[in-house]
């Protein structure tokens, strides 16, 4: 998919490549075979398995408080006991099987709800696209966290709350992106010919565009993945996400702003959270890279 | 877009002045149009955070009465007749907007001080952090960024990109935290919470900011006293910005790098530090500038996590009590202030723009 995006004209990769070797298409593409994007992948695939296997892998109930409080890292809990006397390994290895899904449910909502807003906005120009990106311009007009700080104290703190108030702060970054590539998209002549053939609208927007612009907003959600964990790992760090006793990476962190001298009840999750945002990061910088420039373009402005 | 405007760019723009001399001057067309997008901007905000405000499940007059009061539908009649609760929607808006014009934000159910005094107090507390960290920030993220570009692909260019990865990819509760048990609890180099010792008194206020302030007021100690309260969460804040700006500069740089003009400077033998300094900064100035404003946005952000583990009481801290409590006169104070110096900011970076390169104008 990328390796398209990647031939196209004027771009760097198609001076150094000849077509020939281009064609020859490797085991792994070109922007995987790097270091960093390697790291990243292992460090991604580790926290998967961790996420499914997590009842066999970890060593206790997250839940169970009955282990002594507080007590340091030792060879009975490598990671030490929280204030409740729960395993803080277990409940860190538990706590992959929320960040993760909860960030991907978030980065795939706001993909899809940003890229139908957008193309709608780019397809149909005029009134319709200045209203929509009017509003996106407002909600880039608050820091990010501020607006979903608001939006979650009022709808009350839950994880799903959290998600939504995150929803609606990092969907106009898609909608930009998705705009701007429908908007020189709509004017080539494979979709002009298509709509001459008698394709309606969501016939040309599916059939001949979607598939023309998805790289680079697939590129922007795996770059938006890691700033989704920590927007969301931020939030219940602040109390208007997980609410105890849930497992949480952030919650738990802020567990350890209580229990100062205890370091062990932050350093872990924080180090979880860490590891997982920057290996998405390593993945989504390589990927973008593959991308032709013009498109690598749109995807920096609106993303970190 | 990105590229120092070239001399028939120049010719043009110079050309486009001298008829537009006869009719408007095309800047001042071009910061005209900026100005009014900055203010329907600005009308926006309000009404975000008024919707926002009035969207909120839970009854802010149980909230400001607590429920004895509440009980007694007198009370709460004339508690709603006083802040205007029983008016149609849209009134109690452009209420809310008059108000706001007078500078009045209304009075905070927690501190029951009027948001105003509070924010004022808040902000130069926040504004204090975020120059320091943007100074450092700027200098060390454009230099990095810089080398990066041009060593493209060479070992310093990987060292400095996992660098930038790393720096953005660190949760800053965390990294705060990391910071405030090292250097405080372990180490002891640093003071502890808050922006000064508690012994110290607070210089006289003229700016705000205590750093400022101490120095205007000849107070060496406080503003030593400040300035080391300054140190850790600015360092925190600091590594995120940074990894943020290289990220930028350096895509910045690549980009000028590949114009024909730094080809031709190269070509024609120019020495390697006039080819960086004359022709690839100047070129890169544009983007730069973008990247600060979006810097300054998400410093912002960063603050609110940091100052609540640094007791910092500023307006991320601020606008978290009163998220969390509901205190809605202050959530929406909070919003417009932020919204206002977002928007500011922005402008000023557009308006700068139209100076630096005269194509944008035209547009």
């Amino acid at each position: 998919m990328s390796t398209d995006a990647a031939a196209g004209p004027g771009g760097r990769r198609t001076l150094r490549a000849p077509a020939w070797k281009r064609r020859r298409r490797p085991l792994l593409p070109q922007q995987w075979r790097r270091p960093m994007a390697i790291v990243g992948i292992v460090v991604i695939v580790f926290w998967l398995v961790i996420a499914v296997l997590a009842p066999l892998v970890a060593p206790y109930d997250p839940l169970a408080q009955e282990f002594a409080r507080l007590a340091p890292p030792s060879a009975a809990h490598w990671f030490g006991t929280d204030v409740l006397g729960r395993d803080v390994l277990s409940r860190t290895l538990y706590g992959s099987r929320i960040s993760l899904p909860l960030s991907l449910i978030l980065v795939l909502a706001s993909m899809v709800i940003g890229s139908v807003v957008g193309a709608i906005a780019g397809y149909f120009g005029r009134v319709v696209d200045e209203v929509i990106m009017r509003i996106a311009d407002l909600v880039f007009a608050f820091p990010t966290i501020i607006l979903a700080m608001i939006v979650a104290a009022s709808l009350g703190p839950s994880l799903l709350n959290a998600v939504i108030a995150l929803l609606v702060v990092s969907w106009p970054s898609y909608a930009r992106v998705m705009r701007s590539l429908v908007l020189s998209a709509r004017g080539q002549e494979y979709v002009v010919a298509g709509r001459l053939l008698g394709a309606g609208t969501v016939r040309s927007l599916g059939r001949d565009i979607l598939p023309n612009v998805a790289a680079p907003v697939l590129v922007l959600a795996t770059l938006d993945f890691g700033n989704a964990i920590l927007l969301l790992s931020g939030l219940s760090f602040l109390g208007l996400g997980a609410v105890p006793p849930t497992p949480e990476w952030g919650a738990m962190v802020s567990d350890g702003v209580q229990q100062f001298s205890s370091w062990w009840l932050a350093a872990f999750p924080g180090l979880a959270i860490f590891t997982v945002v920057v290996a998405f990061n390593f993945v989504g910088d390589a990927l973008r890279d593959a991308l032709d420039p013009r498109t690598a373009e749109a995807v920096s402005e609106v993303s970190v | 877009m990105t590229s120092l405007p070239s001399s028939s760019d120049v010719e043009l723009a110079a050309t486009g002045t001298s008829r537009a001399g006869r009719r408007r001057h095309p800047l001042l067309r071009y910061v005209g149009i900026r100005l009014g997008i900055s203010v329907l901007l600005l009308i926006g905000v309000t009404i975000v955070t008024f919707v926002l405000s009035n969207l909120v499940p839970a009854d802010p007059v149980q909230a400001a009465l607590g429920e004895r009061a509440a009980g007694d539908p007198k009370i709460v009649a004339a508690f709603r007749a006083q802040q205007g609760l029983d008016k149609p929607v849209v009134v109690q808006y452009f209420i809310y907007l008059a108000h706001l014009l007078q500078g009045n934000l209304g009075t905070s159910t927690q501190t029951h001080n009027p948001v105003a005094r509070d924010l004022a107090v808040a902000f130069p507390a926040t504004a204090e952090l975020a120059l320091f960290v943007l100074v450092f920030s700027i200098v060390i993220g454009l230099g990095l960024g810089l080398i990066a570009a041009l060593r493209h692909n060479r070992l310093s260019d990987q060292v400095i990109r996992v660098f930038s990865l790393v720096g953005i990819s660190i949760p800053t509760f965390w990294l705060a935290l990391a910071f405030f048990y090292l250097f405080f609890y372990v180490l002891g180099w640093a003071p502890g919470t808050g922006r000064l010792d508690p012994a110290t008194t607070p210089p006289p206020t003229v700016t705000g900011m205590y750093t400022v302030d101490a120095l205007l007021a000849g107070q060496w100690d406080t503003f030593a006293d400040a300035l080391a309260h300054l140190v850790l969460p600015g360092a925190v804040l600091t590594l995120y910005t940074v990894g943020l700006l290289i990220r930028f500069s350096r895509s910045g740089v690549l980009d000028v790098l590949s114009q024909d003009y730094v080809k031709a400077a190269r070509a024609k033998g120019l020495p390697a530090r006039a080819v960086v300094f004359r022709y690839i900064l100047r070129g890169a100035l544009l983007p730069i500038l973008t990247i600060v404003g979006l810097a300054f946005g998400s410093l912002l952000s960063g603050t609110v996590l940091t100052e609540q583990v640094f007791g910092w009481g500023g307006l991320g801290q601020y606008a978290y009590k009163s998220a969390t409590t509901l205190d809605l006169p202050a959530v929406m104070g909070v919003g417009v202030v932020v919204g206002i110096v977002y928007i500011a900011i922005n402008f000023a970076i557009d308006v700068v723009y139209g100076f630096i390169d005269p194509r944008v104008r035209v547009q």
